[in-house]
């Protein structure tokens, strides 16, 4: 084991100076929340009132949210694990392709993709001002995470022969799908499951333009309370919103670190 | 296996369908809307004539690159350092710096303040040093300092996956031959991540581009692309500016992507 | 091993016509017209490439061969019918068993998706686990089982739905060269006592003389030769399979006088074809002598087996001959020796 040289010394500083960067704020705008008075800061005592606050005036927009980003996943799963298991059986440049359209949401402005859709079904008054709107937007963006996870854990494994496998024993399509495709692309469809459900609670630049005043999302609830009101309420909700997402993106964190093979019994 | 192949497509129709709807439909549209009123197809290109949005542009451009620029070089050291240095509390490190993946830019930019406002951290920080309050969130410079900040979880975690499968042997066979720790880094590391830094950086540029959620927070009287775009959708009323910009700004995102990806070798992995 | 009873009866196998071009214009196979008795194990050997994995899969319905080419098992046109349909029982390289399935549970999907009853279906599985001496792995998940397990789990899934034959797709390739010798005998008794009819592809020459009743050697797409291990081995009918199948010496000369003679000496052959420039021997033809040698030699190289010595001799010019020999002496390099050729073995292709 070598002496840990000062340049050693030196990264760690460094390193440490980033994350005091990236935490510093979200710590102090937890507190904000729960400080009596902004100005005085935290001597003026510490209080659950704007928590209080938020949740009689924003509960609806926690819900809606938490809502959507079911709904969110409900319809990533459907759609994107059967598009992942097509894009792991053909690898020709046609799937290529299909991938590449498929990212095309990510990569395009949320902005852009929000006035397409709002000049293109703007009219249809329904549908424009339902929560369903929002939803199609959150899904646009959301699907390529959940294809690439699924396809990730697909490619890894030895698809074909498993499905040959089955079907020597009998399995029709639908029967190898169930009960062998996806069972073994558990993981893939778990994190992205995570990815598409803390996105979606996420996501602003689309939801801030589909939005009706009637159907308001935590993050456009977020930015009217930072707009027209106290600092402290803003505050509050930012701190309701990391206790909502927080848990989410550590146990992301936790799932993608690899964990300890087994060992295998060697010995014949 | 003909028939495996209609299953296949069959599979494939739902989420086609749901696309071709929802996406390319309304795409489309955009960019027939971004033509229509009086100036035409000539509104495509307003984004080089009408000063105010060429000068937009530039700004947007000028802040994606010096963001993904700073980024790259702020992950490009954590990352490899934390990737190769096993210590305690290296993965709460990680853990810490991957945590605002998914801030929308609202929480970012109510972090900007919370540092760089009137009542900032680093305000606070620089008058007991200097006895001068530094405020600059509502400026460019607090709008990178929000990019950067939701910028370096995104990359640092392609880099240190790409800092995995170095192989550590091309940088003994440099120490062997004689090579500095600096002329290791320089020559043999920096190289081995490059295609991690173009795909990830490419990324990091679109993203730069395309976001909204942190300049509208911090003030509306920055001048980037997408205010621009806000502003004349909602204040102006003109749609077809607005769908014209935005089909530009949605256009030339993806080329960025298209080159960085062609360059890169293989798919690009979009962090989100 | 006992032998189980096998209810179904094991089914004879017909290939007619059977070509196969894949869609990127490789030519894999050859117009192929081959009959396997029922009961029969036969081996398909070739070096990679040659088409014996793309033979088995047309059998096992995971191919189709190109237009006119017809599977039959026992008179009944199976060429329409996919894998699912027909009953087989596959085992396949890599062994393909359900890593979200136990063993047990990997053994009793043929049986599952037949929607046999559940008491039977844990009957025949635990009939299966005896068979294989795999009894306490039941409920183990895949990952945690050695190379030789898995293959064993791979056999009794196969076996546990009575498939009409079996098929097997270089099953012991991915075993080290210890596991691979005694799972070989246990395949081999397996076979016998079920009685089932086996198509097996491996690329291993010793594995299919051990294995099959009968051995087709394939190259570059078509059927070298088909027969009994014997007959492959004394008698065969190409240069291909001569040098594929164990090893051949080689010697240049020309036929005189009822002898063929080469630049290391002359080999007395009644039999020699006239016109024959070229002969191929086994090494077992081979034997040392001391006095009145066919040919002479000098010692190239001398590895020292165990059980035996592997001399190369250098005959003239060419390639140096391959002798075996028992004989309890250390040989030097360069060391002068006499060899002598038993006729009978003498082959000119």
């Amino acid at each position: 084991m070598r002496d840990r040289g000062s340049l050693f010394y030196a990264q760690l500083a460094f390193a440490l100076l980033v994350c005091a960067f990236l935490i510093a704020p979200v710590i102090l705008s937890m507190l904000a929340g729960l400080t009596a008075n902004y100005q005085v800061g935290i001597r003026s005592g510490l209080t659950w009132r704007w928590v209080g606050e938020v949740w009689s005036g924003y509960r609806e927009t926690i819900f809606l949210s938490i809502g959507i980003a079911l709904a969110c996943l409900a319809c990533t799963l459907v759609l994107g694990v059967p598009t992942a298991y097509v894009l792991a059986k053909r690898q020709g440049a046609l799937a290529r392709a299909l991938e590449e359209l498929l990212v095309m949401p990510v990569a395009v402005p949320g902005l852009a993709t929000a006035l397409a859709l709002i000049v293109t079904y703007g009219g249809a008054g329904g549908f424009r001002t339902s929560w369903v709107f929002i939803l199609v937007g959150h899904v646009l963006f959301t699907l390529p995470f959940m294809v690439r996870s699924v396809l990730a854990v697909l490619m890894a494994i030895d698809l074909r022969t498993l499905e040959e496998g089955a079907a020597s024993l009998g399995a029709s399509f639908r029967q190898r799908f169930f009960h062998v495709v996806l069972p073994n692309c558990r993981s893939g469809i778990v994190a992205g499951s995570l990815m598409v459900v803390t996105l979606s609670m996420g996501e602003f630049n689309m939801t801030w333009l589909l939005h009706t005043p009637l159907n308001k999302t935590l993050p456009v609830g977020l930015a009217d309370a930072y707009a027209s009101l106290r600092l402290e309420i803003a505050s509050a909700y930012t701190l309701v919103f990391f206790l909502m997402i927080v848990p989410l993106l550590l146990l992301m964190q936790a799932l993608s670190r690899p964990r300890p093979r087994k060992l295998r019994v060697e010995a014949e | 296996m003909r028939r495996e192949n209609l299953t296949l497509l069959a599979l494939l129709l739902p989420a086609g369908a749901f696309f071709a709807a929802f996406f390319l439909l309304p795409l489309a549209r955009l960019f027939l809307v971004g033509a229509s009123g009086k100036g035409g197809f000539a509104n495509y290109a307003t984004i080089i004539t009408d000063r105010n949005h060429f000068a937009s542009l530039l700004a947007t451009l000028a802040l994606a690159a010096a963001t993904t620029i700073v980024t790259l070089i702020i992950s490009g050291i954590a990352g490899v350092f934390l990737q190769r240095n096993k210590f305690r509390g290296n993965a709460a490190l990680v853990a810490m710096l991957t945590l605002p993946l998914a801030f929308p830019g609202v929480v970012i930019g109510f972090m900007v303040i919370v540092l760089a406002g009137r009542q900032g951290l680093i305000g606070d920080i620089s008058q007991a040093l200097t006895g001068e309050k530094i405020v600059f969130a509502y400026s460019m410079a607090g709008l990178f300092m929000g990019y950067v900040y939701f910028s370096i979880p995104r990359t640092i975690l392609t880099v240190m996956a790409t800092a995995e499968k170095l192989d550590p042997r091309l940088e003994e066979a440099a120490r062997s031959l004689g090579a500095s720790p600096w002329r290791v880094t320089r020559d043999v590391i920096i190289p081995g991540l490059k295609p991690a830094f173009i795909s990830t950086g490419a990324i990091c540029f679109a993203t730069a581009m395309g976001a909204f959620g942190t300049a509208f927070t911090l003030a509306t009287r920055i001048n980037v692309l997408p205010m621009v775009i806000y502003t004349e959708f909602t204040l102006e009323a003109n749609i077809a500016a607005a769908a014209a910009l935005s089909f530009v700004l949605g256009a030339v995102t993806w080329i960025v992507l298209a080159v960085a990806r062609t360059a890169a070798g293989g798919t690009v992995a979009a962090a989100g | 091993m006992t032998a189980i009873a096998h209810r179904s009866s094991p089914v004879a196998i017909a290939l007619q016509r059977c070509a196969k071009t894949f869609a990127d214009g490789t030519r894999a196979l050859e117009p192929l017209d081959l009959t396997i008795n029922a009961g029969e194990t036969i081996v398909f050997l070739g070096p990679s490439g040659c088409g014996k994995t793309t033979t088995l899969r047309i059998i096992a319905g995971l191919e189709s061969p190109d237009a006119g080419g017809k599977v039959l098992f026992d008179d009944t046109d199976v060429t329409p019918l996919g894998i699912e349909k027909r009953n087989i029982g596959m085992v396949f390289q890599s062994y393909a068993l359900f890593p979200n399935m136990s063993v047990a549970g990997n053994i009793a999907y043929g049986l599952t998706i037949r929607k046999r009853p559940r008491a039977e279906i844990a009957a025949r599985v635990a009939e299966m686990l005896a068979m294989m001496r795999i009894e306490a792995l039941a409920d183990r998940s895949i990952d945690q089982l050695s190379g030789g397990q898995r293959q064993r789990v791979a056999l009794a899934r196969a076996l546990a739905v009575r498939p009409r034959a079996l098929l097997l797709d270089e099953p012991l390739t991915a075993l080290d060269a210890k596991l691979r010798d005694s799972l070989r005998l246990e395949i081999d008794q397996l076979l016998r006592g079920l009685g089932i009819t086996a198509v097996y592809v491996t690329h291993d020459q010793a594995e299919a003389m051990a294995l099959g009743d009968r051995i087709v050697v394939m190259e570059h797409g078509r059927v070298a030769q088909v027969g009994r291990p014997r007959d492959i081995y004394q008698r065969p009918s190409t240069r291909f399979v001569a040098e594929f199948v164990g090893t051949m010496n080689r010697l240049s000369g020309s036929v005189q006088g009822g002898a063929f003679v080469t630049a290391g000496g002359r080999i007395p052959w009644p039999e020699a074809p006239a016109g024959a420039s070229e002969v191929l021997f086994r090494p077992e033809d081979v034997s040392l002598v001391e006095t009145g040698a066919h040919l002479d030699g000098t010692v190239a190289a001398a590895f020292f087996l165990g059980d035996r010595t592997r001399l190369f001799v250098q005959v003239g010019d060419g390639k140096p001959l391959v002798v075996e020999t028992s004989a309890r002496r250390d040989f030097q390099h360069g060391e002068a020796v006499g060899l002598n050729v038993d006729p009978r073995g003498l082959m000119a292709l």
